[in-house]
């Protein structure tokens, strides 16, 4: 076997390796995206029913409360950005991280300071590398988060929000997460998570339905102060699952096209392959040929 | 039939129980209070403990609730809870070691779950 033959099958060996394994993490991550997408729907019904309550207290009393009450003037935010643990999916994580570039810059130009909490370990990994500064970060859960991650995320941004902004407190909090539109869509986009709006929650729900005047047990301020904390944990829990799915699904799509390339490049080697080979075929003849036309040619030329 | 509630028992993660009953009876804040059919709307805080839910089938569902709310309003009542467990998914013998651990290491928090899992369990 030629060299060169010998060079484009090793190739096509060593492609056909790699097809195999991204097309098993494509596999891997279509079915996670099932079972992500599944958590999104089994975590619903909670939120319903939380978004529902938290209404009803809104709209039933005028209730004051630190996390629904907007600071007259911010001094600084906190911006919570989720990432995955780990890469190979496409750009998910750095469309998640230049949203939240572009968002700390607007706040920064509005004059505010920001504070970086980040969940997922390609964040952290993204500021440390630029030296900057994060507050808070988790790792390790962003696969399939459970309800006490979002919980342990959670609870010291509320417990910043509840402090007073001179003893290192924040007046407001953003979320930058990857919202799960379709298998095919998925978009990194930023709200604003507290101070809580109780028009922006109750325009949530659907109209036309008139709450009736709940007796509220122990007392109005003291069912809002559980429930606050309750709805901050359930939406950065929903903010998780879909980071989770939306990063399955990115996966899943890079994993594809990757697929698709090693199919393309083993194709293209293996023509170039048959082509080495033929020419060597065709060398071989054409080196007898003229061997035995020289031999022919000798022998004719002695017989005479 | 309106003597009936619609019962929706659900944590943060999954729907644990719904269906129909004649009466909840669960712990709030300021002490216990069961529901029947025709209540005045609720919103109430949970503390841990258990919830006694009685069907119209005439059987009884005992769950474990650790915090949440009950909301009630409509005849129809949910229940908020961050962590449920229906009675029976409960492993004595395991909740049994827990609380000897938390005991052992002093974690309240773990010893008062544990504790109304068993009382979940023997109310059953």
């Amino acid at each position: 076997m030629g060299a060169q033959l010998r060079v484009y099958k090793r190739r096509i060996r060593s492609v056909t390796a790699t097809k195999k394994i991204t097309k098993a993490m494509e596999m891997i991550a279509a079915s996670r995206v099932v079972k992500a997408q599944r958590k999104v729907a089994a975590s619903t019904p909670y939120a319903t029913e939380l978004t529902r309550a938290v209404t009803a207290v809104g709209t039933g009393s005028n209730t004051k409360h630190p996390l629904t009450t907007q600071a007259e003037t911010v001094t600084r935010s906190a911006v919570l950005l989720l990432t995955s643990d780990r890469g190979l999916a496409g750009a998910f994580n750095s469309n998640a991280i230049k949203a939240a570039e572009q968002l700390t810059a607007r706040l920064e130009s509005e004059g505010k300071q920001v504070d970086t909490y980040i969940v997922g370990r390609r964040g952290v990994a993204h500021y440390n590398f630029r030296e900057r500064k994060i507050a808070d970060q988790w790792t390790g859960f962003t696969d399939e988060p459970s309800y006490a991650d979002a919980k342990k995320v959670a609870a010291p941004l509320i417990e910043a929000i509840e402090k007073d902004t001179a003893d290192g407190g924040v007046d407001e909090l953003h979320i930058v997460y990857t919202e799960f539109v379709s298998m095919m869509t998925q978009q990194a986009l930023d709200a604003r998570l507290l101070p809580l709006s109780l028009d922006e929650v109750a325009q949530e729900r659907p109209k036309g339905e008139i709450l009736p005047l709940y007796d509220f047990e122990p007392s109005a301020e003291d069912v809002l102060d559980a429930l606050l904390p309750r709805y901050v944990e359930s939406r950065i829990y929903n903010a998780l699952l879909q980071s989770a799915a939306s990063k399955h699904a990115a996966t899943r799509r890079a994993m594809k096209s990757a697929t698709d390339n090693a199919g393309e490049l083993i194709n293209t080697l293996s023509r170039l392959a048959n082509a080495a080979r033929q020419a060597e075929i065709t060398q071989e003849i054409s080196e007898i040929v003229g061997g035995s036309a020289a031999l022919a040619d000798a022998t004719a030329g002695s017989d005479k | 039939m309106a003597a009936e509630l619609h019962v929706a028992l659900v944590a943060a993660d999954r729907e644990v129980w719904s269906g129909r009953a004649t009466l909840v009876v669960a712990r709030t804040t300021s002490g216990d209070i069961g529901v029947m059919p025709g209540h005045q709307p609720l919103l109430g805080v949970l503390e841990s403990g258990p919830v006694t839910i009685r069907t119209s089938e005439g059987g009884t569902v005992v769950v474990a609730v650790h915090g949440g709310f009950i909301s009630f309003a409509d005849d129809k009542l949910s229940l908020l809870a961050e962590v449920a467990e229906l009675a029976d998914e409960i492993d004595v013998q395991r909740v049994e070691r827990e609380l000897e651990r938390a005991k052992a290491e002093g974690d309240a928090a773990a010893e008062r779950r544990a504790d109304v899992r068993l009382r979940t369990v023997s109310a059953r």
